[in-house]
């Protein structure tokens, strides 16, 4: 039973390696916020790595040495009642791991909470992110300019994804960056994120949501604020203004490719209160989005 | 609702070749039992009975059909996914399957399985003739068979729920969920619940006020214990999905805005609400499995359970803590820092008592004498594999880490390693142990340590990848990935061990072909040498339990009784009074699924004529005079006597 249990966990552990090539993404940070979960979580596999050894060394000596096999026919297992100092030992020493997990947690959930440490003289750049059936909007407040399905930010330099949804609960997720959070209807959600250098990243929604659900992804690009600055320029020169007629129809569209405006729907579309101050307001305001719009939107399905 | 709508499920051929088998199957059996003439014995012994054994084998083979349903749907989702961009299931059908594979199991599956273990053992682990109310026993099984009825009709007539498993809102709203899919999953939880609320109340009164003479509670046994407790959870628990599921079926038939986005709904509070509930829910499931694990331990260790009082004690803290902690199943909803520390302190604070329990099981072995018998594998794997899901449990419990693990293969890979090492391999042994009660015979040992082994290899090898897939963010519930992602590999290698996990189970259920042609009759009462009651009586349980109620002085009473060569069921045998048989909680629980049945196509009339009969039921009920029968005291002499002299 140990042998065939130990050669089992031996094999998985080999598998792990292998997979662990090239890092999994999530330890593979490229910004201050992803890069504090990527510590956390390493830490705290090592706290349980021992928690599991000293249960398997355990569990490995009992099983070898009192097996019946083992013992003459007229043994006699003892009766116990159990012993309060090694019930008090198991009860305690858990208590001061939970503890220091704890402490762990409540920090790093405030750092990774908070604008990153280390860019606190900058202004953040603000962009909104929303969903709606399978796919993202992204709107730039500051600079005039939406996208859709891919997000270009620049380097060093804070962010603050505001999310919300035109539908079901979704949950935007740039694992390389931040760690996730849910996008709803009618609350206002914040992620504080940086990128540390010039790269791609995968970004996704990780929250089912229908049909559509997993081919929702898009494409997080962080760049040189140069570069992001002619981008931007190069956006509002080229592309048209978002209307609201073109953007009632892009909320009804199913799956689209990339697309960019010279404009936001925030102008005639504002996006939902921040959480927590929006308990007496009703609900999110969708407008002068009928029900009737609504229902039309989604008799696709 | 047009023909074409109402059997689109039909459309895809796998699904069509599930629904011929369901409808095949049924076909056999009614056929068969008409042929063989055996309607009136099982209509008899089965449909009218209100003896909580027979109840109990209903719920476990109901759970075991339930677990080959929902074992299929698992073995699809994983062949989809072995191979990148795979078209073996589009998205709407992966979806139906994935969300009636999370109902089957936990509501159709574990929670039957472990109401079928304490139906059978409670009242002869603690010396009753039956428990509080058998009537209401049998309302509760049949509420529950009619909500499993209507969940897997949804497979075939109108569409299965597709929402997932947790029907989170707005998108099981009938804006983004336009079948009646999500209509079968209020109604059937309901009917179901409903049946799991009685169960509560009744085995809550069971083990209080029917315990053998001298039995206290701190002498009850660490099962029983268990069970007293997960029915305190289950009564505090599920009025708050009763109250879920009703507002759930307003806001999908009648036009309420509970949770819709509009008009000041708040989609945030189903998840509550399921989550108040869902949380508990998952120790409703896990306590019981603990309870068999504590007593497997000490039987074929062949010693007293370590540290009894510290066992009841943390089996105690992990209920309380249970209500706890229902929000760490969303600290992605941004509820701030100091909401998310709160739920994560009191989430990790459970590692502790469940820690307890884990060490005391180990130093239960200390200086024993241990058998590797088939139930006692299940408990011993259940430690090494069931503590990599509770170390997983308390990396997910910190809030920041778990906007990184939150709708991934590492969640999903975390609760198949607490709920399937935990409340599966609990259930599989406690049905190997107490099977030779049941039936008086034993299941073969060398078959069902294979399918041990089977199992036990196989769901590492399907579910340990999972981690590693999460990790590479990897989020669940998709029905395929690119190739580009690089998650083949893995994939394929869980769907091998799904694989074996089919064989597993496919030899469990051959094992019971196999020992009832095969295996001696007649097997003694006390097969395992045990330590508690059950073990005092017959094997097979004559109807009453026991001729003569036992008295206990102490913990292991029999234990100790057959240490010191006493007889602890010796005594005057007087005549025993026990419950009459009767058809009503199966015929008024057929009206309640045939109101359910038209309610989920908003056919109201029929509906409300269907509810007509139920009361009908119940008005017959509060009129009706039975005061139960007396079995004479040669009656039960002649029954004693064959059952002795067989031996």
């Amino acid at each position: 039973m140990k042998k065939k249990l130990s050669l089992m966990f031996v094999t998985l552990g080999a598998l792990a390696l292998l997979a662990g090539c090239e890092p999994l993404t999530v330890f593979n940070p490229k910004g201050p916020n992803a890069e504090t979960l990527s510590n956390t979580i390493i830490l705290s596999i090592i706290t349980m790595a021992f928690i599991l050894l000293v249960v398997y060394v355990l569990l490995a000596f009992m099983l070898t040495k009192y097996r019946a096999s083992k013992a003459s026919a007229d043994y006699e297992p003892p009766h116990e009642e159990g012993s309060h100092l090694l019930e008090i030992t198991w009860t305690v020493i858990p208590i001061i791991i939970v503890a220091f997990l704890a402490v762990v947690t409540v920090r790093t959930t405030s750092t990774v909470e908070a604008q990153p440490a280390g860019y606190d003289d900058k202004e953040p750049l603000v962009i909104y992110a929303s969903s709606s059936n399978w796919k993202w909007h992204f709107s730039y407040p500051e600079e005039g300019v939406e996208t859709v399905n891919y997000v270009n930010i620049p380097v060093d330099r804070p962010i603050e994804f505001k999310l919300y949804s035109f539908g079901p609960i979704t949950s935007f997720w740039i694992p390389q960056l931040a760690g996730q959070k849910y996008a709803m209807s009618d609350m206002l959600t914040t992620i504080h994120l940086a990128a540390d250098e010039v790269g791609s990243f995968m970004g996704r929604n990780s929250n089912f949501n229908g049909r559509g659900f997993a081919e929702m992804e898009f494409e997080a690009q962080s760049m040189t604020q140069k570069d992001f600055d002619e981008w931007v320029a190069d956006v509002k020169a080229k592309e048209a203004p978002l209307t609201e007629e073109k953007f009632d129809e892009l909320l009804k569209a199913e799956h689209v490719g990339r697309q960019s405006f010279s404009s936001t729907h925030l102008e005639f579309r504002p996006a939902p209160m921040e959480h927590g101050k929006n308990m007496d307001m009703g609900g999110m305001d969708h407008g002068d989005m009928s029900e009737e719009d609504m229902n039309n939107e989604h008799s696709g399905h | 609702m047009s023909m074409e709508e109402l059997f689109h499920p039909m459309q895809e051929p796998m699904i069509l070749a599930a629904a011929i088998s369901i409808v095949v199957g049924a076909v056999v059996i009614v056929a068969g039992l008409t042929f063989f003439k055996k309607w009136g014995y099982f209509y008899k012994n089965w449909l009218s009975t209100v003896d909580h054994k027979k109840i109990g084998i209903m719920y476990i083979a109901v759970a075991l059909l339930m677990l080959f349903r929902g074992g299929i749907d698992a073995l699809l989702m994983r062949a989809q996914t072995a191979v990148p961009d795979n078209g073996l299931l589009d998205a709407q059908h992966y979806n139906e399957i994935f969300t009636t594979h999370g109902l089957l199991m936990i509501l159709f599956m574990a929670m039957p399985f472990v109401i079928g273990l304490m139906n059978i053992v409670i009242p002869l682990q603690i010396g009753a003739r039956d428990v509080a109310f058998p009537r209401l026993n049998a309302v509760s099984f049949w509420l529950f068979a009619a909500g499993a009825g209507l969940l897997n009709l949804s497979f075939i007539i109108g569409g299965s729920p597709d929402a997932g498993w947790t029907a989170y809102f707005p998108l099981a709203s009938t804006e983004f969920s336009p079948t009646v899919g999500n209509n079968y999953y209020s109604l059937a939880l309901q009917l179901s619940g409903i049946g799991t609320l009685m169960t509560g109340v009744n085995f809550i009164t069971t083990i209080i006020k029917m315990r053998a003479p001298g039995m206290k509670l701190m002498k009850m046994p660490m099962f029983t214990w268990s069970i007293l407790i997960t029915n305190v959870i289950i009564v505090f628990a599920f009025p708050v999905l009763t109250v879920a599921l009703a507002l759930m079926m307003f806001d999908r038939q009648f036009g309420t805005k509970f949770f819709a986005m509009q008009d000041g709904g708040m989609d945030m509070l189903w998840a509550n609400l399921f989550w108040v509930w869902g949380h508990p829910e998952v120790y409703i499931v896990i306590l019981p499995a603990f309870g068999i694990f504590s007593e497997i331990i000490a039987t074929f260790a062949r010693k007293n359970l370590y540290g009894y009082k510290s066992m009841v004690m943390s089996m105690v803290v992990i209920s309380l803590l249970s209500f706890l902690v229902w929000a760490h199943h969303f600290y992605t909803m941004g509820h701030g820092v100091m909401v998310n520390s709160v739920f994560s302190i009191t989430t990790m604070a459970i590692a502790v008592p469940t820690g307890v329990k884990i060490f005391n099981w180990l130093l239960t072995m200390r200086n024993g004498k241990i058998q590797f018998t088939t139930p006692m594998l299940y408990a011993l794997g259940f430690i090494p594999i069931f503590t990599i899901g509770g170390v997983t449990g308390v990396m997910l419990a910190m809030a920041s880490a778990d906007y990184q693990y939150h709708n991934t293969m590492f969640l999903v890979a975390h609760f198949h390693y607490v709920l399937i090492p935990g409340t599966v391999f609990g259930v599989l042994a406690g049905y190997h142990y107490w099977w030779p009660k049941m039936f008086g015979f034993r299941l073969n040992e060398k078959l069902g340590k294979t399918a041990f082994w089977f199992i036990a290899i196989s769901f590492n090898v399907t579910f340990f990848p999972l981690f590693i897939l999460g990790l590479d963010g990897y989020a669940r519930r998709m029905y395929t990935y690119s190739e580009s992602t690089g998650y083949g590999p893995l994939n394929m290698l869980s769907f091998v061990g799904a694989l074996g996990l089919a064989v597993g189970f496919a030899l469990i259920v051959y094992n019971i072909y196999y020992s009832w042609k095969h295996m001696p009759r007649n097997e003694k009462a006390d097969v395992w040498d045990g330590r508690t009651l059950e073990w005092a009586t017959h094997s097979p349980v004559p109807e009453y339990n026991f001729a003569v109620v036992p008295t206990v002085t102490r913990l292991d009473e029999f234990w100790f009784a057959k240490k010191e060569g006493r007889d602890i069921t010796a005594g005057t045998i007087e005549k025993i009074h026990m419950p009459n048989n009767t058809g009503t909680p199966f015929w008024m629980s057929g009206f309640f699924f045939l109101a359910a049945f038209f309610a989920v196509f908003n056919l109201w009339i029929p509906a409300i004529i269907s509810m007509l009969g139920v009361f009908g039921f119940m008005i017959h009920r509060s009129f009706e005079k039975d005061h139960g029968r007396y079995i004479s005291v040669e009656e039960v002499m002649a029954t004693e006597k064959s059952l002795r002299g067989d031996k």
